[in-house]
């Protein structure tokens, strides 16, 4: 098979399996309908290991690891070159990593859900054959995302995947709060693209083009020069909306109201990492632009911070996994502002794999729980549900970054970037985030899963799900120990190696390369373990050895844990200064629209309203009365042709009437 | 000898004599009677303009018209017909259901 073939095959085949589910789901498939999908997510699996494999024997023949392959012409808006616009596809190392990222997870989550998907007699939920198309819709939209050749597809795929999530969260539509989480999610959103809408504007403003291989080049970077900044910013706001970044991360926990699935792989594997993807793939701009890096670092640092404290406060499992999740993404964002671009990339590869885990575990319990997912109203699951609490601790541990596990590394790296860069006290930020980390992980497992078993009143007994939850769960937690080895040893393992062409045009932008930073030896590996093993063991003092101390503290610190507990009241925020004085404006809009556009096409219908209703009274309904008229008015415009001929020609009217 | 002012009266009388018989009667076969007496009046008119100017075209059309006659007949008829069944009463006065 060709490049291209195999190229295409990709986002095809999850594509033919959705619109086959979503066309004879209903009809004749019904309860079989994951198949189609698992089919083609699998396929497109085996099609993504191959290019892989051919990318991986490229970079060993020194040959360009980058190739740009034209599906088709688009459309074209003129005769210029850049006025053309193709399907076209960028296949290189970043691509693979993403594309085997996206598709393992999006595979083992699909194979999750038909166990998921179901109720407690193991009959189909109702809506199945839906989800299971919109679960192919979404691979095929993130491959598209993931394998765009140029801006305006990257573009499409960006805006394809929220389709997606809107669809998934609000999957059951009739709860309200699932309706609003996702029109929450699309609406934030939509305040981010819109960013990005204008950032490709400019790039194509300056550059005349919107594919990647015109605006990354050098020719590119040197129409692109003295705009590096604001595009780069413009792009970054697109990145803040889709990667749940603040301001804009608000939307995310609500989108937990969507079936557990899909929080895994949408709102924790893969979706939500498209703006680290795009950073990444954009990094010769933003590396030609210290200011855009220095404000991607600071938001990436302060978005992880914050998110962690909040989870730290939280009750509702999957809510906590999601602030959890905005904070690693801001892990992720920190590392690729001081340059370690590589090291982002690692982090989103083993972050996929870990939290997915974590979440498709929440998944469980919930399911177990008959729905329930507030961890005080149950404890020590572990007993009845071993491979659960077994596969949630070493995702929880691998999220805690506990030595040797895949967290471990990845975030290890990200940490040491930042110590490097020019302001150490990201590193710090990173580091005081990292034992927070491992703090609200544990305290969520210590309840969850250990102490005197606690269960509520709508479950009888405990029991653990079936094979198609528990071998995906086994599955990822593998992933969750093996992925961190694709990166060992640190800063120099296999996957920087191949990653490194793709960033060897953005590092000598740097104003400090992360390459060249010192790897001060194992000092940094030795402290990141202790933070790790000590937020652990701090969660077991307070919340197994002294389970009162949580609340003392609570209590203590009332008005600050009401603030943490209540999201810092970012969203009471963003209602009186934003959502309030639109409400306001909708309505004054409504009055004008009601009492003065309305009374000015008033007047105006009146005048056909009055010539109506005068005229009215000629219509009898009476044949003869119409009969009558008819003939009038023909006599009388036969008398005034009479009289016309008489007085114009009268010598006409003699030789007719003479006969 | 047929004299062709002579059958333009006739056409015009019968054509006045339907014209009136279609706005002072309220019986609704006798209006569409009436209508048929201006029809045959039209008609005269044609062949007799046809003699006039020594056309057969006027002939021709009035073949014509007589055939189109026929069948518009057959239908208003059926439609007379369904209007008494519904209401029960051949009264035109009934029929003002438009009245604005």
């Amino acid at each position: 098979m060709t490049l291209k073939t195999l190229a295409i095959c990709i986002p095809l085949l999850p594509a033919a399996g959705a619109v086959l589910v979503g066309l004879i789901g209903l009809r004749g498939l019904r309860s079989r309908s994951h198949w189609l999908v698992i089919a083609g997510v699998g396929a497109a699996l085996v099609a993504a290991t191959m290019l892989f494999d051919r990318v991986r024997s490229h970079a060993d023949d020194a040959q360009p690891t980058a190739q740009t392959i034209t599906i088709y012409e688009w459309f074209n808006t003129g005769d210029t070159a850049g006025s053309w616009f193709d399907v076209e596809f960028l296949v290189d190392p970043l691509t693979c990593v993403m594309l085997l990222t996206v598709l393992s997870v999006s595979l083992l989550v699909v194979i999750y859900s038909v166990g998921y998907m179901r109720d407690h007699h193991g009959q189909p939920e109702r809506g199945y054959e839906r989800f299971f198309a919109f679960l192919g819709l979404f691979v095929f939209s993130m491959c598209t995302l993931v394998l765009a050749g140029n801006f305006l597809l990257l573009y499409l795929g960006w805006e394809l995947v929220g389709l997606c999530s809107y669809l998934l969260i609000g999957f059951y539509y009739d709860k309200p709060a699932a309706a609003q989480a996702a029109k929450k999610a699309f609406l934030v959103n939509r305040i981010g693209d819109f960013g990005f809408g204008l950032g490709i504007l400019l790039i194509y403003l300056r550059c005349g083009d919107l594919s990647y291989d015109h605006v990354f080049s050098a020719a590119g970077m040197q129409q692109l020069a003295g705009y590096e900044t604001i595009v780069a910013l413009l792009l970054f706001c697109g990145a803040v909306g889709k990667s749940a970044q603040l301001p804009l991360h608000v939307w995310l926990p609500d989108a937990m109201e969507g079936p557990t699935p899909v929080s895994a792989l949408i709102h924790a594997a893969t979706m939500v990492t498209a703006g680290v993807y795009m950073v990444a793939r954009c990094s010769v701009i933003f590396a030609a632009s210290p200011v855009a890096m220095w404000v991607v670092a600071c938001i990436g640092a302060a978005t992880a911070l914050f998110a962690a404290t909040i989870a730290v406060t939280q009750y509702d499992m999957k809510r906590i996994l999601a602030y959890s999740t905005i904070s690693q993404l801001g892990y992720m964002f920190l590392g690729l502002g001081v340059g370690a671009f590589d090291s982002a990339i690692f982090h989103l590869f083993t972050h996929a794999f870990f939290k997915a885990c974590l979440f498709l575990g929440a998944g469980s319990v919930m399911h177990a729980m008959a729905g329930v997912i507030d961890i005080r109203r149950f404890g020590g699951l572990a007993k009845g549900m071993k491979v659960t609490a077994a596969t949630f601790w070493i995702g929880g541990l691998a999220l805690a970054g506990f030595p040797l596990l895949a967290g471990f590394w990845s975030k290890d790296e990200i940490v040491a970037a930042a110590l490097h860069s020019q302001a150490p006290w990201l590193g710090w930020i990173a580091l005081l985030t990292a034992l927070m980390t491992a703090f609200y992980t544990f305290r969520m497992i210590f309840i969850a899963f250990h102490g005197p078993e606690r269960l509520p009143n709508t479950v009888d007994r405990v029991h653990e799900n079936g094979r198609w939850v528990t071998i995906p769960l086994i599955v990822l937690a593998v992933g969750a120990v093996g992925a961190g080895y694709l990166g060992f040893p640190p800063h120099q393992g296999g996957l920087h190696g191949f990653l490194e062409p793709v960033f060897r045009a953005a590092q000598p932008k740097l104003a400090v390369s992360a390459s060249d930073a010192p790897h001060d030896g194992h000092l940094l590996l030795y402290v990141s373990a202790g933070i790790s093993i000590l937020g652990i063991w701090a969660a077991w003092y307070i919340y197994r050895r002294r389970p009162t101390v949580a609340g003392a503290a609570a209590s203590g610190a009332a008005s600050l844990h009401r603030m943490v507990y209540n999201k810092y009241f970012v969203d009471e925020a963003y209602d009186v200064g934003i959502v309030q004085p639109l409400r306001k404006l909708g309505r004054f809009c409504h009055g004008v629209d009601r009492f003065f556009i309305n009374a000015i096409l008033w007047v105006i219908t009146a005048v056909p309203r009055a010539v109506g209703f005068g005229l009215r009274g000629m219509q009898q309904g009476s044949m003869q009365g119409y009969a009558m008229g008819m003939v009038v008015g023909v006599i009388a415009i036969v008398i005034w042709m009479l009289i016309r001929m008489a007085g114009g020609d009268a010598g006409e009217l003699a030789a007719i009437s003479q006969g | 000898m047929v004299n062709g002012a002579g059958m333009s009266l006739v056409g015009a009388v019968l054509f006045g004599l339907g014209v009136v018989g279609f706005l002072t009667r309220r019986n609704l076969i006798v209006m569409f009677l009436s209508t048929e007496v201006m029809f045959q009046g039209v008609l005269v008119n044609l062949i007799a303009m046809g003699m006039r100017w020594g056309d057969l075209q006027g002939q021709a059309f009035g073949v014509f018209v007589l055939v189109i006659a026929a069948v518009e007949a057959g239908l208003g008829l059926a439609i007379v017909v369904m209007l008494f069944r519904r209401r029960g009463t051949l009264d035109a006065e009934r029929w003002n259901t438009l009245r604005g």
